[in-house]
């Protein structure tokens, strides 16, 4: 058994840059210097993670780095780069209207290097109890964030965010006990029973009826952070009142993450031939978020929140991929996750600046965008475009696989899969009309938007969606043999 | 190992889930805090317990922090809250105390069914401290939803990491890796629940939450 210390430094870096850079901003008060230092630390980091394929794979008992998890990693460090990038204008502009003051700017940076930190702990942890630590931590993290404007709706979405995260994480760490005290019988205790790696090895010999029990917790504690109906509660509010980069990294990272600790979870319970069928259940929370959220996405008054929704839709989408398992349905569940994240947070770096300008977040206010701000209607027209699934964009790729792969294998569920799918799809193109025609009402504030962050995500993006180089697609394929 | 030291075991466990069951009829927030310092104390005494019959002197680490900060700091911090507050008045509940207990006995029958029929959860003390533990988090979780006050939430909220940590402690060889960090976790969590507490003083001059739904942005305006 390879000792911890025998893993490399490197991926270690992960985490231990973003923990230096937190009582370094916690101080720095100019808020330029600090929002250029954030830049650094998440550079930095996006350094660290892009060397890892070119590494060996390696495991200790309590990390491991393998393909799952580098393509996670490499997903997770530059979305946290390029909105560290957008947050720098952003917050420009919260300094100026007030609505952000210099103490709790620094407190807002270093919680963001707290959250990136926990993240990526919580992807580079073999032993699944440092994994939920890293989920907890970047929980607790994001909780402060979205309380960040003190304002009582953001109070109360903090508070309820905070309320039902740590239910759903307790309910967590008793399935990892229960999963430890399943293993403790076959790898005889200590940490090799808290490996991922030899738990999914070994679980064939795990006692069925026990690990299924276990899973049932890990499923409501980590769909809570996943987002998936009927534990999505938190989400919506989480989402319209923190700051917009936090929306961003939100729906963006910290849903895959949790998703990432269900799947690692998902693969031990499937290997057990005796235990509850994982995937089914994926299958049936996949489709009930997907329809639940394409029909609420109708009523929504608030931008921010009408794209929660989209997120909650857009997890389910994902998590029935999963469930419905095989190489190419987890291909379509990979692919949907990074298209997903990259849109996502674009069109919230667009909505963020919307809001700006307009000074409301109100669907109702906003009108006419293409004649006031053509760029920013621009980008937010492509994002929304993206993200409902039109081609050329990536995510109709993934939509498509998928839907092609389902359709043999679940055809009546397939069915309600794209009723939910064209649901959510007239929805988002109904909200992108009013918003972008029609006379353009209320304040029209100038903003000086950061598009790089915006642009590149969207190039991204399209390019998935027209041609994804080889080296890609092979990647992808691994790790959809290793979800099995 | 004699059987007399199994059964302190389930003393202690038991005696953990019996102050859960005291702890949801309480309808005074001061009671409340000093029923579960009562129980932070019991599961500082199951922990201590579990490290010696297990010969795992590392639990003690973790018997002497329950001890020590949900046994005595978390409450007297609590204490101090209240009156600084001024909210050491009856509680309001969702549902009223007999409901509140029937729905309890239910969940925690439930717990035991779940367990029972499982074999494969180790030795016979693992195994029922696990389902004493499993009955001690679901009677946390339920009353942290027939409650409306903020501190009471709290209490209900660590009341269910008092089941966890007596599930992690039941768990024989389990890492302490694990339990420092998780006992870690429920120190940040605390600190992030005061400063909430703080806060929503400071907004609307009340700790109850009934309050803080007034300000729903949707609903509000949809009406």
């Amino acid at each position: 058994m390879p000792d911890p210390a025998a893993l490399p430094f490197s991926p270690m870096l992960l985490v231990i840059v973003p923990a230096a850079a937190i009582p370094v901003l916690a101080v720095v008060a100019n808020y330029r210097l600090s929002a250029a230092l954030n830049i650094t630390a998440c550079a930095l980091t996006l350094l660290v993670a892009l060397s890892l394929p070119f590494l060996p794979g390696m495991r200790s008992d309590l990390f491991i780095i393998d393909d799952f998890n580098i393509f996670l990693l490499v997903l997770t460090t530059f979305v946290g780069f390029t909105t560290s990038v957008y947050s720098a204008s952003y917050i420009s502009h919260e300094l100026e209207t007030g609505r952000l003051t210099p103490v709790l700017l620094r407190f807002y940076h270093a919680m963001y290097q707290a959250m990136l930190g926990a993240m990526n702990l919580a992807l580079i942890a073999n032993n699944v109890g440092l994994m939920w630590v890293g989920v907890e931590v970047a929980t607790l993290a994001t909780v402060m964030m979205v309380g960040t404007y003190r304002t009582p709706e953001a109070i109360e979405a903090a508070w309820k965010y905070f309320i039902l995260g740590t239910v759903g994480i307790g309910l967590a760490v008793f399935g990892t006990v229960l999963t430890y005290l399943v293993a403790a019988k076959v790898l005889g205790g200590g940490l090799p029973a808290m490996a991922w790696d030899l738990m999914a090895q070994n679980a064939g010999k795990f006692d069925s009826s026990l690990l299924s029990l276990a899973f049932v917790f890990l499923l409501v504690g980590y769909g809570t952070k996943v987002g998936l109906a009927p534990f999505h509660a938190w989400l919506p509010d989480a989402h319209s009142e923190g700051p917009t980069p936090i929306s961003a990294v939100l729906s963006g990272l910290l849903l895959n993450v949790a998703l990432y600790a269900l799947l690692r979870f998902k693969i031990i319970v499937a290997a057990n031939p005796g235990a509850v069928d994982a995937g089914a259940i994926l299958i049936v929370l996949g489709i009930a978020s997907l329809l639940f959220a394409a029909f609420m996405l109708f009523r929504r008054r608030d931008i921010k929140r009408l794209f929660a929704y989209s997120s909650i839709e857009h997890m389910g989408i994902t998590t029935f991929a999963f469930g419905v398992g095989g190489p190419l349905a987890n291909f379509a569940g990979l692919l949907h996750m990074s298209m997903h994240s990259l849109t996502k947070s674009a069109i919230f770096f667009a909505v963020g600046h919307i809001a700006q300008a307009k000074g409301t977040q109100r669907i109702a206010d906003v009108t006419g965008l293409s004649v006031t701000h053509p760029g920013l209607a621009i980008g937010f027209a492509l994002g929304v475009i993206a993200i409902a699934g039109l081609p050329p964009f990536g995510v109709f790729m993934s939509e498509f696989l998928l839907v092609s792969t389902a359709i043999a294998r679940q055809p009546l569920l397939t069915l309600l899969f794209v009723a939910g799918l064209l649901v959510a799809f007239s929805a988002l193109l109904l909200r992108m009309h009013g918003l972008l025609f029609g006379a353009p009402s209320g304040k029209n504030g100038h903003v000086s938007a950061s598009y790089v962050p915006l642009f590149i995500h969207l190039v991204l993006v399209l390019i998935a969606g027209l041609w994804l180089p080889n080296a890609v697609v092979g990647w992808f394929r691994g790790v959809a043999a290793i979800l099995g | 190992m004699p059987s007399l030291w199994f059964d302190i075991a389930h003393l202690f466990a038991g005696g953990v889930l019996v102050l859960s069951l005291v702890l949801l009829y309480q309808d005074r927030v001061t009671a409340a805090i000093n029923v579960f310092a009562l129980q932070a104390i019991t599961l500082a005494l199951s922990v201590g317990w579990q490290a010696f019959i297990q010969s795992e002197p590392l639990l003690l680490v973790t018997a002497l922090m329950a001890l020590a900060v949900k046994g005595f700091v978390i409450p007297m911090a609590l204490h101090r809250i209240v009156r600084r507050l001024d909210v050491h008045r009856e509680v309001e509940q969702v549902i009223g105390g007999g409901a509140t207990m029937l729905a309890g006995l239910a969940l925690v029958a439930l717990s035991i069914l779940l367990l029972q029929p499982v074999s494969g959860a180790g030795d016979v003390v693992a195994h029922e401290d696990i389902a004493f533990a499993l009955g001690v988090v679901l009677l946390g979780l339920l009353m942290m939803i027939t409650r409306y006050n903020a501190v009471t939430q709290v209490i209900g909220f660590m009341s269910l990491e008092n089941g966890l940590i007596l599930a992690a402690t039941g768990a024989r060889g389990m890492p302490l890796v694990v339990e420092i960090s998780v006992a870690f976790s429920i120190l940040i969590a605390f600190i992030v629940f005061g400063v909430f507490v703080f806060r929503i003083r400071e907004r609307f001059d009340t700790v109850d939450v009934t309050v803080l739904e007034r300000f729903r942005g949707e609903r509000r305006e949809q009406g």
